[in-house]
This record gives C-alpha cells, sequence and structure tokens, in this order.
C-alpha cells in the first residue's frame, strides 16, 4: 500500500439559491509540514462542473488531465451538447472505484457541483469510491467540523452572501480547529451563467481569547 | 484504361509496367465523385466548406456531417466516402490527443497532417488493405500561424486554398481570382459559399447541404462550425450572385 505525499486538506460544498458554492484552501502539506500555500484546488470542468479535491495534489492533478481529455472529446462531437455534473460526477466514481479494485486507489475526495438546465447538483466520491449527493457536504475534517453547522444552519433559498457568510464561518471552524489548514482560501461559484472562482483571500482571525494568553496555564509540568 | 484485366490493378502493391499504382488511381476516383470540398486560408485564419450532396429527402438536416473537430484547434473536411472519412477522423482525434499526453500541448498542426498522411499512406503498402477511398482538407491555428493540409492516398500537401471532389476544377480556379491575403475568415465564408453554390448543378446534381467551418482569431482559434446567422448570411449571398449571373 502506498500512501500520499502532498496533500490538501477539507472542501466544502453548498447548494444555495442560485446554484452551487465551493469553499477551500489552499495549502498543500507535505506530510505535516505546510510545504506549499498557493495549491488551487478547486477547478471548472467544462461549462457546467466545479471539481473541488482535498488528498493527494498529484492525483488531483491526474484527475484533471483525465477530464480534460473527457471534455475534449465531448467537445469534438460538436453536437451543441455537453457534459453536465451528473455525468462528469459518475465518471469520477468510475474512476475513483476502478483505481481502487486494482489496489492503487486515487488518494482524494473529490467534492463535484454544477448546475444543467435549472438543474444544481452536488455530490462527493472518496478513494474508494464511496458516492452520494446531498445538500452540503465537506470532505476530511471539514466533515467533522463544518458539517454540523451546516445541519444547523443551510438552507435551500440562501442567498448568495449568506451561503459566502455561512461557508467563511464553516472555514473558520476548519482554520481554528484544522491543524493542516492556513488561513488563504478560494471560494467557487457555479449558477446558470457560468463559473466563478474568487481571488484567494484570508479571514479575520481574533486571537485575543483569554484561553489563547497563556496556553499552558493548567496544564502541568509545561513552561 | 486499357490495362483492365491484366491484372496489375488487383492490388495497392502492384506496379504496371508503366510505372502506374492502379489502386491508388482507383481510390481518387472515389474522391472525384463526391461533392466538393473547399478549403481556403485567409489573412486571419481557415474557411472549410463542404457541399454535401443529400442521399435522401428524408434525412434529417445536419446529419452525415463532413466536417468533423479534430482536438481544439483544427478540423477536417472529408471528400469521397464517408465512413472510410470517418476512420481517418478517429485516428486524427486520437493522435492528437495522445501527442497532448505526451507532449502537453496542443498537436502543431503540420505534425497532424503528417499523422495522418502516415496513416493513410499506411494503408497503401499492404495487399490485403485497400486504399482509403477519400481525400481530407486539414486545417487548423498553432503558433506558426494557420495552416492548411489536404491529404489523399497519393500524398500530402500544404496550401493557400484547395479544393476536392467533383467541382474541384473549378472551385480551384475560382479560388485563385480571390486575394487570400487580404481576405478576412468573414468575408472568406462568402466566398466559399459562392463558389459552392456558383459550381453545383441545380438541374443535374442531387440537392445539397451547405457544410462550414472555420478556425480564426473570431473563434478564438478553435475549430468551429460558421455561426448560423453568417452562416445564412452567406448563403443569401451566394444565391443573389448567381441570380445576378443568371440575370447577364
Amino acid at each position: 500500500m502506498r500512501y500520499p505525499y502532498v496533500t490538501g486538506t477539507s472542501v466544502i460544498g453548498i447548494k444555495y439559491k442560485d446554484g452551487i458554492l465551493l469553499a477551500a484552501d489552499m495549502g498543500g502539506s507535505y506530510g505535516s509540514t505546510l510545504r506549499y500555500k498557493s495549491v488551487e484546488r478547486i477547478k471548472a470542468i467544462g461549462k457546467h462542473s466545479l471539481l473541488g479535491a482535498s488528498g493527494e495534489i498529484s492525483d488531483f492533478q491526474e484527475i484533471l488531465r483525465y477530464l480534460d481529455e473527457l471534455i475534449l472529446y465531448d467537445n469534438m462531437w460538436d453536437d451543441d451538447n455537453s457534459l453536465g455534473p451528473k455525468e462528469v460526477h459518475n465518471y469520477l466514481n468510475r474512476i475513483m472505484y476502478n483505481r481502487r479494485n486494482k489496489f492503487n486507489p486515487l488518494w482524494n475526495t473529490l467534492v463535484l457541483g454544477g448546475v444543467k438546465n435549472g438543474k444544481k447538483y452536488l455530490g462527493m466520491v472518496s478513494m474508494i469510491g464511496v458516492h452520494f449527493e446531498d445538500d452540503h457536504v465537506a470532505t476530511g475534517f471539514g466533515n467533522h467540523l463544518a458539517r454540523p453547522i451546516l445541519r444547523d444552519e443551510w438552507r435551500e433559498d440562501l442567498s448568495f452572501e449568506e451561503a459566502v457568510k455561512l461557508l467563511e464561518k464553516c472555514m473558520c471552524v476548519c482554520l481554528l480547529r484544522d491543524r493542516s489548514s492556513i488561513n488563504k482560501f478560494q471560494i467557487a461559484k457555479i449558477t446558470e451563467e457560468g463559473v466563478t472562482i474568487s481571488q484567494p483571500y484570508a479571514l479575520k482571525t481574533n486571537w485575543e481569547l483569554s484561553a489563547f494568553k497563556n496556553p499552558s496555564k493548567g496544564a502541568e509540568g509545561t513552561w | 484504361m486499357s490495362s483492365i484485366g491484366t491484372g496489375y490493378d488487383l492490388s495497392v502493391t502492384t506496379f504496371s509496367p508503366d510505372g502506374r499504382v492502379f489502386q491508388i488511381e482507383y481510390a481518387a476516383k472515389a474522391v472525384d465523385n463526391s461533392g466538393t470540398v473547399i478549403g481556403i486560408k485567409c489573412k486571419d485564419g481557415i474557411v472549410m466548406g463542404v457541399e454535401k450532396l443529400v442521399a435522401s429527402k428524408m434525412m434529417l438536416a445536419g446529419s452525415n456531417r463532413r466536417i468533423h473537430s479534430v482536438h481544439r484547434h483544427s478540423g477536417m473536411a472529408v471528400a469521397g466516402l464517408a465512413a472510410d472519412g470517418r476512420q481517418i477522423v478517429a485516428r486524427a482525434k486520437s493522435e492528437a490527443t495522445s501527442y497532448e499526453r505526451v507532449y502537453g500541448e496542443p498537436i502543431p498542426v503540420k505534425e497532424l497532417a503528417d499523422r495522418v498522411a502516415s496513416y493513410v499512406h499506411l494503408c497503401t503498402l499492404y495487399w490485403w488493405l485497400r486504399p482509403f477511398g477519400c481525400g481530407v482538407i486539414i486545417g487548423g491555428y498553432d503558433r506558426d500561424g494557420p495552416q492548411l493540409y489536404m491529404v489523399e492516398p497519393s500524398g500530402i500537401f500544404m496550401y493557400f486554398g484547395t479544393a476536392i471532389g467533383k467541382g474541384r476544377q473549378a472551385a480551384k480556379t475560382e479560388i485563385e481570382k480571390l486575394k487570400l491575403s487580404e481576405l478576412s475568415c468573414r468575408e472568406g465564408v462568402i466566398e466559399v459559399a459562392k463558389i459552392i453554390y456558383g459550381l453545383h448543378d441545380e438541374a443535374k446534381d442531387k440537392a445539397f447541404e451547405l457544410e462550414m467551418s472555420w478556425v480564426c482569431e473570431e473563434s478564438n482559434r478553435q475549430h468551429q462550425k460558421v455561426p448560423d446567422d453568417l452562416l445564412e448570411a452567406a448563403k443569401a449571398a451566394a444565391k443573389a450572385a448567381l441570380e445576378e449571373m443568371d440575370a447577364d
């Protein structure tokens, strides 16, 4: 069995009123060392889909190559029809499951979001091929840290601003509790109009809480 | 052809005593009966047009396409046996994608044309294969600008403008009259449409459909079907030009 080298941490995806939002930070960890700080882990796939990946970065790049070829062959038909998020998700499911059957999985958890013909789509695939759709999804630590918040606060009719705020709240929790996350994010939006991936930006953090002032207080034997 | 029946035309691997390979010439004949295919290189790109003869009135408009996309930046127009053409197009597509997999950049048009030509040539090297009954025009845009090639069973050529199929002679003389180095693709589309409509004999020939594509700055250096509004405008201009000629 082989293990990943450079990995990215959580990706969070939610549906909102007009489409899908994906959020991920831009860190790439070499083991537990934060080695890379501007890895784009959210990419547009064709006209109707967005893909976010956590896990091995190079495997994600390989997947992007597969998808590029898939989209190219689809475009060459030139039949005014193109693969939607559902089809792309299904393709990824097959790729991931096929590789795990070769006992050589692509070490990623993928989030696939998209909009086509007015239908919103949000799904996930894991490195062993487990796949599902949901209204909000999160990979890795995000599944533990962000999804409880989403379960409480997510609504189908979230406006864009509300949805971004909700995502930032989730990312903030991930930032504070997941050591491999970094404070440099991208949020990507897909609607019927198309894809926009934000420039990298940082969240405002507050380290003035008293618990942070003297972290070793109360822990005996430390200085 | 006096040598029919003398046995020199049975295989692509056999020369006749006077140095000809009849199977190649037969393949060329299959191409010569097909609807005319035109490709021109304008100052800012490539325009390709096909006089697609419609086999049946019951056929859905737009079926049996003769212009195909190969990768993002190039396309191929086929004259001759459509099925053989699709074989070549499929090969071209896989050559183009495999090139990008290996070298990480889109295949140069020259390389694509060379590879397609090698494939076509391959089928003239074995007695158990027959040569393709079609010629193709390959148009594309790469770092060296727009380029136009023609591949036939007899070889590969690079062009400013060319035509194959039934009306090729007439079409070529018309192309020669154009000032290709000053022509934009938008104008080129109309000229190609005029040529195709002009050489089509309404009384004698079967009904046809005009199929056109381009690769130029306007299409983002991507091979695309000519936009519907421009195609309709070109058809109208071609018909108007025809009527003007008849009036004279």
